[in-house]
Formats: C-alpha cells, sequence, structure tokens
C-alpha cells in the first residue's frame, strides 16, 4: 500500500534535489514492557569512518545520534543498563543496524524490550502455538465459511470479504472506545450492524443488479478487487494508519492452563466464535433455507424451478456471511487491535483455506482453516515468524498439485 | 493555482517512467488475460522477480548488467513454470488466487531478515546498479520545458523504455496475428473445443504465461533501473491490481490497448492528485475535510471506485470490442 503510494509520489516529485549536509538524525525511545520510560540508558552508536559516539536515554527514555556521513551505522544497547526484571525480547537484537542512504532525515530505532526471554520447552512453545494456530484457525474459518456460501451460491470470488472483517473491527472500536460502550454491549451491535451493512446493503444495492445485469463472473471478481480498493482507502481516511487497541481489557494477563497461557477476552471470543460455527452448520442442515442453500449451491436453476426463491436464499447467504466474517474481525479487534490493513492481510489465508478445503464446500472451509491456521503458527518452530504466511501458501500450491479439488472439494469442480 | 504546473507534471507523467511500467506490465498481462484467457493475479510477482534479478546479481556479485537482464528473464520463465504446472490444469479461479499467493510468497521472502544479506530485507536493495546502462546516456541535461520536464537520466530511462515498448507491442501484433494467436484466443473462447482438434492447451497456455510474465519481468528492470532501487512492498497486490485496472481501461485483447491504457491511467492520477494538492495547500478544499496527507488516500478511493464503474459500465474498455471479448469466461 504505502509502497504503491511511494511510487506514485516518486513519480510527480521525480525532479526534487537531494539537500546535502544537513545531519541525519537517528533517534528513539528505550522504553519498558509496560511503555514506560527508562532512563540513563547507555547507547554507542559506530560507522564508516571510524564514528563512534555513546549517549544515554534522557528522562522520557529519548535519546539521538546526529550522523553527517552516509553509510551503515550500527546502535548497540548497554544491556547492563536495564533495570532488573528487564532485558531485550531477543538477546541478539541488542545491536540494530541503520542505513543512511540520505542525509536531512530521520531514522527512528527500536530496542525490543520485555520481560525477558523465559526458557521455554520445545513441547511447551508447540502446546502454545497449537491453541494460538486453532484460534487463527477459527478466526479464518468465520470468514471462509461465509466467503464460501457465496462463493457456492452466486459464484462470486469476493476479492473484499477481508473488508467485511475490517468494518467489523472498525465499528467495534468505533462503538467501544467512542461512544464508550463496554465491549459487551459493542460487539453484538457490530455484529448485527455489519451482517446488515456488509450483508444486506452490500447484496442488495451492488451484487444483486450486477446479476440482474447478467454480469459475468470475472468481471464481478473484478468489481470486488475495485470496491476493496475503494474500501481499504476509505477506511484508511476515516481511520488513519495505525493498529489501534479497544481501551477495555487491553492489558489482560494471561491464565495460565497447563502448558499454555491464554487471556480470557482470547477464552471468551474463541467459545462464541465456535458457537457462531455450529449455528450456522446447524443453520445449513437442518433448516429450510440451509437446504434452499444448498440446493442453490449444486444448480441454481434447478432450485429456482422447484420453487426456491433464489434471490431470497442469496440475500440470507450474504447475511449470514457477512455476520459470520464480522465477528471473525471482532475477535481479532479485541485480542489484538484493529488496523485498516486487517482484512487484507487475513484475505490470502482466507482463501488459502478455501481452496485447500474445496471451492464451494462449507466443511471443507472450515477443515482447510483449521489447517491452515494450524499450519502457519506451528511451522514457526522451524521457519522464522516473518516466514509462516510463506510456509501456508507454499503448502496451499503443493495440496493443489496433489489434490486439485481440495480436500473435501467435489472432482467436478476443479473443470 | 499554478495550472502550469500542474500541467507541466501530469503531461510528464502521462509519456513518464510510471506510464512505461504499467504498460509493459499490462501487455504482459495483455498476453495471458486478454488473448488466452488466464486470470493471473501475479504479474507483481514477474515485476519483482525482473526487478531484482537486475539488482541482486551486480550489488552483490558484480556480474555485468546484460547478464544480469539474461538472468532476470531466465528467473521469470522459471517463475512462470512453477505458476503453470501446478494450476493451468485448473479452473480460473484457482489461478487467480495461486498465482495472487505466489506473488505474495516473493515479496515476503525479498522483504525477511532471513535474506537480508542478499535481498536487503525490507529496505530493498540501493546502489548504482543501473551505472552501465546511465553511462551510455548522451544527454547531458534534461529536459525542461513548460509543458514537460525530465531530469537527464529519466529522458534517458523515457526514450529507451518506450523504445522497448514500441519493439514489444510490435512483436505481440506479429504474434497475435499468427495462427499461433488465432488458437490462443481460441483457448480463450472454448477450450475444450480446441482441445477436440488434437491442441495440447496445456503447453499452450504455458507458452502465454511465460511470455507475458518475461513482458512483465522486463518493466522489473524498468522499474528498478529508473529509481536505482528495489523495494520489496512496491511489488505488492496493489501493483498487479492497477496493471489491470490500466488493461481494462484500454480494453482488453487490443494490441495497442495497454499504452493507452497507461497513459490514461497515469494522467487521471497525477492530474487529480495535483488539482487535489494545490487546492489544499491553497486553502481552497477546507483542511477539515482532506488534509495534505490524505490527497494520496482519495485517489486511490477513486481508483477503486473507476475500476468499478469501469468494469460494471463498459467491461470492454475504449477500445476493446464487446463481442471480441465476453469477460465472461466460465468460471
Amino acid at each position: 500500500m504505502l509502497s504503491v503510494s511511494s511510487l506514485l509520489f516518486l513519480g510527480s516529485n521525480a525532479s526534487a534535489t537531494e539537500t546535502e549536509a544537513a545531519p541525519t538524525k537517528l533517534y528513539g525511545t528505550v522504553s519498558d514492557k509496560d511503555g514506560l520510560p527508562l532512563s540513563n540508558i547507555e547507547i554507542t552508536a559506530t560507522g564508516p569512518e571510524g564514528f563512534s559516539k555513546t549517549v544515554e536515554t534522557d528522562a522520557q527514555g529519548n535519546w539521538e545520534v546526529s550522523v553527517l556521513t552516509k553509510g551503515t551505522f550500527s546502535l548497540t544497547i548497554n544491556q547492563e543498563d536495564l533495570p532488573e526484571g528487564q532485558s531485550l525480547t531477543d538477546p541478539t537484537k541488542g545491536t540494530v543496524k541503520a542505513n543512511v542512504f540520505s542525509l536531512g532525515i530521520e531514522l527512528k530505532l527500536l530496542f525490543p524490550i520485555g520481560p525477558g526471554v523465559a526458557k521455554t520447552s520445545l513441547l511447551e512453545r508447540s502446546a502454545q502455538l497449537a491453541v494460538d494456530g486453532l484460534i487463527l484457525g477459527l478466526v479464518i474459518g468465520l470468514a471462509a465459511l461465509g466467503l464460501n456460501l457465496i462463493f457456492g451460491t452466486t459464484g462470486l470470488t469476493n476479492f473484499a470479504h477481508g473488508e467485511i472483517l475490517t468494518l467489523g473491527g472498525l465499528l467495534t472500536y468505533y462503538l467501544s472506545a467512542i461512544v464508550k460502550l463496554p465491549v459487551i454491549v459493542s460487539v453484538p451491535i457490530a455484529v448485527l450492524l455489519g451482517a446488515f451493512i456488509s450483508g444486506f446493503l452490500q447484496d442488495r444495492y451492488l451484487w444483486k443488479p450486477l446479476r440482474k445485469r447478467g454480469t459475468g463472473l470475472i468481471a464481478m471478481l473484478v468489481v470486488s478487487i475495485g470496491l476493496a480498493i475503494f474500501l481499504r482507502y476509505f477506511f484508511l481516511f476515516l481511520f488513519g494508519g495505525d493498529t489501534r487497541q479497544l481501551p477495555q481489557y487491553a492489558g489482560q494477563a494471561g491464565l495460565q492452563l497447563g502448558l499454555v497461557s491464554i487471556t480470557p477476552k482470547s477464552v471468551v471470543t474463541t467459545i462464541f466464535g465456535i458457537i457462531f460455527i455450529v449455528l450456522a452448520t446447524l443453520w445449513l442442515l437442518k433448516t429450510r433455507m440451509g437446504k434452499a442453500s444448498r440446493a442453490v449451491s449444486d444448480n441454481p436453476a434447478l432450485a429456482s424451478a422447484s420453487g426456491i426463491d433464489v434471490q431470497k436464499v442469496i440475500r440470507a447467504v450474504w447475511i449470514l456471511g457477512a455476520a459470520l466474517a464480522t465477528y471473525a474481525g471482532v475477535i481479532i479487534t479485541v485480542n489484538q487491535g484493529v488496523s485498516f490493513l486487517m482484512g487484507q492481510d487475513m484475505l490470502l489465508l482466507i482463501f488459502a483455506a478455501v481452496t485447500l478445503g474445496g471451492l464451494g464446500t462449507a466443511n471443507g472451509a472450515l477443515v482447510g482453516s483449521l489447517i491452515i491456521g494450524l499450519f502457519v503458527q506451528l511451522s514457526t518452530l522451524f521457519i522464522p515468524t516473518e516466514l509462516k504466511y510463506v510456509g501456508a501458501l507454499i503448502v496451499l500450491i503443493i495440496i493443489l498439485i496433489v489434490r486439485p479439488q481440495g480436500i473435501l472439494g467435489k472432482k467436478e469442480r476443479i473443470g | 493555482m499554478d495550472f502550469l504546473f500542474v500541467i507541466q507534471q501530469t503531461l510528464s507523467a502521462t509519456i513518464g517512467v510510471n506510464t512505461i511500467i504499467f504498460a509493459l506490465a499490462a501487455i504482459g498481462l495483455n498476453m495471458h488475460f486478454g488473448y488466452t484467457g488466464l486470470l493471473n493475479f501475479g504479474q507483481a510477482g514477474f515485476l519483482a522477480i525482473g526487478a531484482y534479478s537486475v539488482a541482486v546479481p551486480v550489488v552483490s556479485f558484480g556480474v555485468p548488467l546484460w547478464i544480469a537482464f539474461l538472468i532476470g528473464i531466465f528467473n521469470s520463465v522459471i517463475f512462470a513454470l512453477l505458476l503453470g504446472i501446478p494450476t493451468l490444469r485448473l479452473r480460473a479461479d484457482y489461478l487467480a488466487i495461486v498465482t495472487i499467493a505466489a506473488a505474495e510468497i516473493v515479496r515476503q521472502i525479498a522483504r525477511s531478515a532471513t535474506f537480508n544479506e542478499w535481498l536487503g530485507g525490507s529496505d530493498g536493495i540501493t546502489g548504482k546498479f543501473g551505472k552501465e546502462f546511465f553511462d551510455l546516456n548522451p544527454f547531458k541535461s534534461g529536459l525542461d520545458t513548460p509543458i514537460l520536464r525530465f531530469n537527464a537520466n529519466d529522458l534517458w530511462v523515457v526514450i529507451v523504455g518506450w523504445s522497448l515498448v514500441a519493439v514489444i507491442t510490435f512483436v505481440m501484433w506479429v504474434m497475435v496475428n499468427s495462427p499461433w494467436g488465432r488458437l490462443m484466443r481460441a483457448i480463450r473462447e472454448d477450450e475444450d473445443a480446441v482441445r477436440s482438434l488434437g491442441k495440447n492447451v496445456y503447453l499452450y497456455k504455458m507458452q502465454s504465461l511465460i511470455i507475458g510474465g518475461v513482458i512483465g519481468s522486463i518493466g522489473g528492470f524498468v522499474y528498478a533501473l529508473s529509481r536505482q532501487s528495489v523495494q520489496p512492498d512496491n511489488y505488492g497486490t496493489a501493483l498487479t491490481f492497477f496493471a489491470y485496472t490500466v488493461l481494462i481501461l484500454g480494453g482488453a485483447a487490443r494490441v495497442f490497448s495497454p499504452i493507452v491504457g497507461a497513459m490514461i491511467f497515469w494522467f487521471l492520477i497525477v492530474f487529480i492528485e495535483q488539482i487535489l494538492r494545490q487546492g489544499v495547500t491553497n486553502d481552497l478544499i477546507p483542511d477539515w475535510l482532506i488534509g495534505v496527507n490524505q490527497v494520496g488516500q482519495i485517489r486511490f478511493m477513486l481508483m477503486g471506485l473507476g475500476l468499478m464503474a469501469l468494469m460494471i459500465f463498459r467491461p470492454q474498455g475504449i477500445f476493446g470490442d464487446k463481442k471480441e471479448l465476453a469477460l465472461d469466461a466460465k468460471a
């Protein structure tokens, strides 16, 4: 995102010239795990041409070093200055590098400080990651179920599905942090609003007219991309670019349950997530409308001929799918905070889960989601955390080679 | 309002470096999507591979630039094969999901700290890797007229870039008007019919994917050289989506449409941005409505809306023929 805007920016300012001789400021704030500033911490900067300078943080924990040459600078924090109980979250990150490519700019550098790395056994780490993975799988599953139902009944590959999550998160944030309702009240309102706006209104005023015009499936796919871009920047415009936490339950301490630590808010949101998935599955399997929706997925023309109101079924599916995805956004927001990129970050995982399970099959989406969630988290035992999504996407591609219809998919769908 | 400045910036952008990059990316997509019906959402991955293949060998291994170009083309062929082998037998939307995933894999690996040493992490690679190219620059000074303005390096990139676009467009024109090109269009319209004539559809789709991908990676060369830097986050999914916008704007399955589409796209983008920027800085647009930093966001919102409107009301684009391209592939 930022990337493309910087590209566009460069495009129109290609003639800007560099100002020479102004110093580049390297700066940062050292604070402990609770965000309180740490003063009198020694930081040493070394750089090209024998540059070396030592500074201490002030009472606000701030420090800065000005440099006049380009090149790579190393900044080392004196770990012995850190107070009792505080240490770098990663002891190897005591030195950070700063690449100064141009002068007259400011570079912010951070030393991540926390309670220190507790030595945990492989078993404990695996258990913790498995629990995290199941929760992530649930979030993906909530979103994927809706995506899959909509795909099944209308054929739409909805690239704007992630934005339903973001809207859900933003509504929760608005109700809880700005209107100051308790989270427990905000969440149901947000889910209802999400179902109404992202489900009913979206289908009624965008997709239904398009279906009536006979717009092709690929054309609709591109429309959903346009919608996703529009909404994403609309959210950025309204909300700004940072990740924000709900004020309530922000610093909740984790409960130690056997091998794993989990916050109460995470437990509660997860339990409700499971309830919603079970209810949605029961709806699909037991109710008339649910059965009708499966009939429409199988063969819309036949369903319509046998007296099913296809438009009504599609509307129901949109509302249900949007409610589930909104709740997925709520879970992320309550536990990790909300940003305008939240939905986009999840979208590829949702697609991966749906494809893995089999496009258009409801149970497949859930199975795929759990596999993706677990795989993403557990793979960090072996690969760097920053590459965890790469692992999930590679698994997706491998599964498609071996079993193109997905794990629970029907063979005829691969066409 | 400084209208002359707005006009100068807008016109320079219309024929500028970004237009060339997007035109090349869209020519590749035109091969994939316009002529063969392949829904490749990983074009950004091809550009990234092109860009990194130029920067990494030159900066890290001191390879001559022209060999780096060959490496880039080789790598993009390999990437196309990797993408194509699992997906080209599948339905269109599977290809879309896998290609978008593959492009993200490329970007995330490029920006990861794990490969920082070679790929530069999230900061990417900056260096004078285009030196050999700019040494050939015959222009000692840039162009500075009231309506067009380029510095010397940009002028050289623009001239070489447009020559490349012209050559590639000519080759495309020859290809799509050959029997081979007709076969491609037949695959787009009805794969089964082509298969029943005894043609190996899979092989032809693979050829299309490779050719379009290589053209995309040439776009990546231009991207890297013109900036003398490669930044991983420039090659996100948005790049692919805007390349599609360019293609659809001009009209898919027309040889010249990527060029026209890219020019219109950048004309609109820079024009709207400059007008908004002038409006905000001269207090014609109140601050509470749009801040200076929000101009870019408004522009992206308009781009999203524009893509939707285009697809709904004129899916064949400006020059496209509705009969030639029914964008309603049987998904």
